[in-house]
């Protein structure tokens, strides 16, 4: 009997401890298949935040290491200093990446780091529970906007996929999203896509993972894949922004 | 056990580093404990350049000092500074050239030498240090003048060697020190 | 042995940690130790290591951390403030057990402070600037030398205890000139001996993932934690049986014992001269290693010592652990300079010479 479905191995027997709903297991899972089908499993090397997605090395089969918040990507750095063949990645969400990690993801995609960002966007930061990102939406509630962010009080939500497309050096960005089982077939495609730039050495690869976080959001599982595509996608439109021809399709 | 302490003050760009390295790097060379120690601070060029060195047959103890056997000054602000640090019967060498000022103590011995001016004589204006420095030890002996010689050749290799006739030249001119 | 060389202090910390051992090496400039990233900067790629210049201490600690945690031998430098920015990544390092070898050459605070020596980081170097339960293993050279061959040793050192070694140097030892004697270069580690050499390391598992490594300083149980902060404290008590370090002079049968690390321990050396001209004897305790701090040192003074005084450059921090390990048998006093001053060693003469007869009088 033919199988039509199995576990991947880029994933660990362990339950995910993530909230029903939330899209991070679906996230890992791209991250992980990829690098199984590409037979890379045992040469990654990925950098968790912090943020829910702390402990990700309990649920990705690949060797990882802790970072403080927003350092992930100054860490991959020096990881893929010694071990320049191997693929090193981080994982980070918006509140890492997009607030006290500014500076790290902005440098490290200016020096053309070749490692792979995967950048989880879901408009709020979830471990510390609901607080206002710097990707909060315009109106979005928060426990600290708690009237809805308003642009006077806290600014835009930045788009960080159009602006570390400036960077010269960041050859691959690409924003997709993980509300519909297309476009979760897009995003598998961009996460291949990613490491083989890696591979290719070819300089920074960076891709935005639009997603849910129904917990901290207050809305239902369903509602919240609603949300994302009612709220989010119009704000941070789906796309490339930078596609090196070596990897085009 | 014998210990000399010099200070060297003048200008950036007036060589000043550079006499109080070679001096310590001759000591070296001598096998005697030295120290080089240059002022450090924000300004790069034109603001004043200091620096102190010690030498000695024991291990050097503070790199710092408040009172000196030698000071050479290279220009007015450093001779109205640090005239006050040479120590009684100590000696202080003044580029005359460029300060137009006399010492005021008289418990010190004052070497005036236009230096700038004797550069100038020699053809290359650039050697005003290695004028002042042959002074410099010929009067204290701190080092010796082979020692010296020999700091030249090590310290000036490939296209800066061609400056060492130059150079030896101009340290070998105040001969009525020695 | 090599010949004697003429160097820069900031110069030769750098190639004493090249020679060590140390292939990576992250930084970002400031004063007084800007000469060491300019150096390496230089020298590494030509040797075979990598140097890369941060976006900012935060940038270059973590960007250690990573390539330690990966098995690289890592050099780390800055400056007193500098070195305030990188403490997230010191307890990162202590908690996660990976060897990084850091060097302070430290300057006058608080806030930027100035740019002239001073040792006012004592307390962040050996209470621990970050958060949590850890101690920096802390060495302090008084000379150029020294300093060399502590960065050449600390190299293995730090691998051996899978803690970070600090190096607690002045910006008078980063700026001035001495003959020093460079050691022999070790060769660097391979990528391909890191497994071998530091199983804990990340590598990538290769083909087997039973030996997955995990480096990590997150542990959400309180037990957990209690017991991982327990069994770094069973590391830290090893070595304060085996790291202390120190140097004592003519102790034994002092009137007076100074206390001083660094470039405040050469200007205590021309004191006790000073003094004994003056019918003073006095000695001193140099303390290498801050970080276990020497206190056994102290059992050895005798009965004729009156008087401990710690000299430093700052409002008195060295001074808590010489009274820990004067422990009430003597009285203790602190002849100190701040802000980038050093004292002249005629003023500590003067100042020592003074208490001493405050104590004689009664």
């Amino acid at each position: 009997m033919k199988p039509v479905f199995t576990y991947t191995k880029g994933m660990t027997a362990v339950d995910t401890s993530y909230c029903p709903g939330c899209t991070h297991g679906i996230a890992h899972r791209l991250i992980a298949e990829t690098l199984e089908e590409m037979g890379k499993l045992g040469d990654a090397i990925g950098v968790a935040p912090i943020g829910c997605a702390v402990q990700a090395h309990k649920f990705m089969n690949v060797e990882m290491c802790e970072s403080a918040h927003g350092r992930a990507p100054a860490v991959a750095s020096g990881i893929k200093r010694v071990h320049p063949d191997k693929l090193v990645f981080t994982y980070q969400g918006d509140g890492d990446l997009a607030s006290i990690g500014m500076g790290e993801i902005v440098h490290a995609a200016a020096r053309g780091e070749k490692i792979c960002t995967f950048f989880i966007n879901n408009c709020i930061y979830g471990m510390t529970s609901g607080q206002m990102a710097p990707t909060t939406l315009i109106g979005q509630k928060t426990t600290t906007s708690q009237e809805g962010r308003t642009r006077e009080q806290a600014g835009m939500p930045i788009k960080m996929s159009e602006l570390l497309s400036n960077l010269d050096c960041a050859v691959y960005i690409e924003r997709v999203a993980l509300n519909s089982p297309a476009n979760i077939r897009a995003a598998k495609k961009a996460v291949r896509r990613a490491f083989e730039v890696q591979e290719k050495k070819l300089g920074f690869a960076f891709v935005e993972l639009l997603s849910t976080c129904p917990t901290n959001w207050g809305v239902t599982p369903q509602d919240a894949m609603k949300w994302l595509g009612d709220k989010m996608i119009p704000y941070y439109p789906l796309g490339v922004f930078r596609n090196p021809e070596e990897v085009r399709a | 056990m014998s210990t000399t302490k010099l200070f060297f003050a003048g200008s950036g760009g007036q060589g000043i580093l550079l006499m109080g390295q070679m001096i310590t790097y001759a000591a070296m060379l001598e096998d005697k404990a030295a120290t080089f120690l240059p002022s450090y601070g924000p300004e790069m060029r034109g603001g004043t350049a200091n620096c102190t060195v010690i030498v000695s047959d024991a291990p050097v103890g503070c790199p710092l000092i408040y009172e000196a056997d030698a000071v050479v000054v290279m220009n007015l602000p450093s001779l109205i500074k640090f005239e006050p640090m040479v120590k009684p019967g100590g000696l202080l060498l003044i580029n005359t050239a460029i300060v137009n000022q006399p010492a005021k103590r008289s418990d010190i011995r004052v070497l005036e030498i236009p230096v700038n001016d004797i550069a100038m004589d020699l053809g290359n204006p650039k050697v005003g240090n290695m004028v002042m420095l042959g002074a410099l030890v010929r009067a204290t002996n701190v080092v010796s003048e082979d020692a010296i010689r020999q700091v030249m050749h090590k310290t000036f290799t490939g296209e800066k060697a061609k400056l060492n006739d130059a150079n030896m030249q101009a340290f070998a001119y105040y001969k009525q020190y020695a | 042995m090599t010949e004697k060389v003429l160097m820069k202090g900031n110069e030769a910390f750098a190639e004493a940690a090249i020679r060590g051992g140390a292939r990576f090496y992250f930084g970002y400039p400031i004063t007084p130790q800007s000469e060491i990233p300019e150096y390496l900067s230089r020298e590494l790629p030509r040797r075979g290591g990598t140097f890369l210049q941060a976006e900012s201490e935060l940038g270059a600690v973590n960007m250690a951390y990573g390539a330690a945690a990966a098995g690289g031998d890592v050099f780390l430098s800055s400056s007193s403030p500098g070195i305030a920015l990188m403490q997230e990544g010191m307890s990162f390092l202590c908690s996660s057990e990976v060897p990084v070898v850091i060097l302070n050459v430290s300057r006058g605070g608080p806030g930027i402070g100035g740019i002239q020596p001073g040792q006012a980081d004592y307390f962040q170097a050996t209470r621990g600037g970050g958060n949590g339960d850890y101690k920096l293993i802390v060495f302090a050279p008084a000379s150029v030398q020294e300093a060399i061959d502590l960065i050449y040793e600390a190299v293995p050192l730090a691998n051996a205890w899978q803690n970070p070694v600090f190096i607690l140097a002045d910006g008078i030892l980063g700026q001035m000139m001495e003959p020093v004697r460079l050691p022999e270069p070790r060769p660097f580690l391979e990528e391909k001996d890191i497994r071998a050499k530091k199983p804990w390391a990340l590598t990538g598992y290769g083909g087997d993932d039973s030996g997955r490594r995990i480096v990590k300083s997150l542990r959400m149980q309180p037990d957990e934690l209690e017991a991982h902060v327990e069994k770094l404290f069973r590391k830290y008590e090893r070595a304060q049986k085996e790291l202390c370090r120190y140097e004592s002079v003519g102790i034994e049968d002092a009137d007076i014992v100074f206390v001083a690390f660094g470039t405040v321990s050469r200007i205590a050396r021309e004191s006790i001269d000073l003094l004994a001209a003056q019918g003073i004897k006095a000695g001193l305790i140099r303390p290498i290693s801050l970080w276990p701090f020497p206190y056994a040192a102290f059992d050895a003074l005798g009965k004729k010592t009156k008087l401990v005084i710690s000299a430093e450059l700052s409002m008195g921090q060295l001074i808590e652990d010489v009274k820990l390990g004067v422990n009430g048998r003597y009285p203790v006093a602190l002849i100190h300079r701040t802000g980038g001053m050093l004292p002249t060693s005629v003023e500590v003469a003067d100042k020592a010479r003074q208490l001493y007869q405050d104590i004689i009088k009664g």
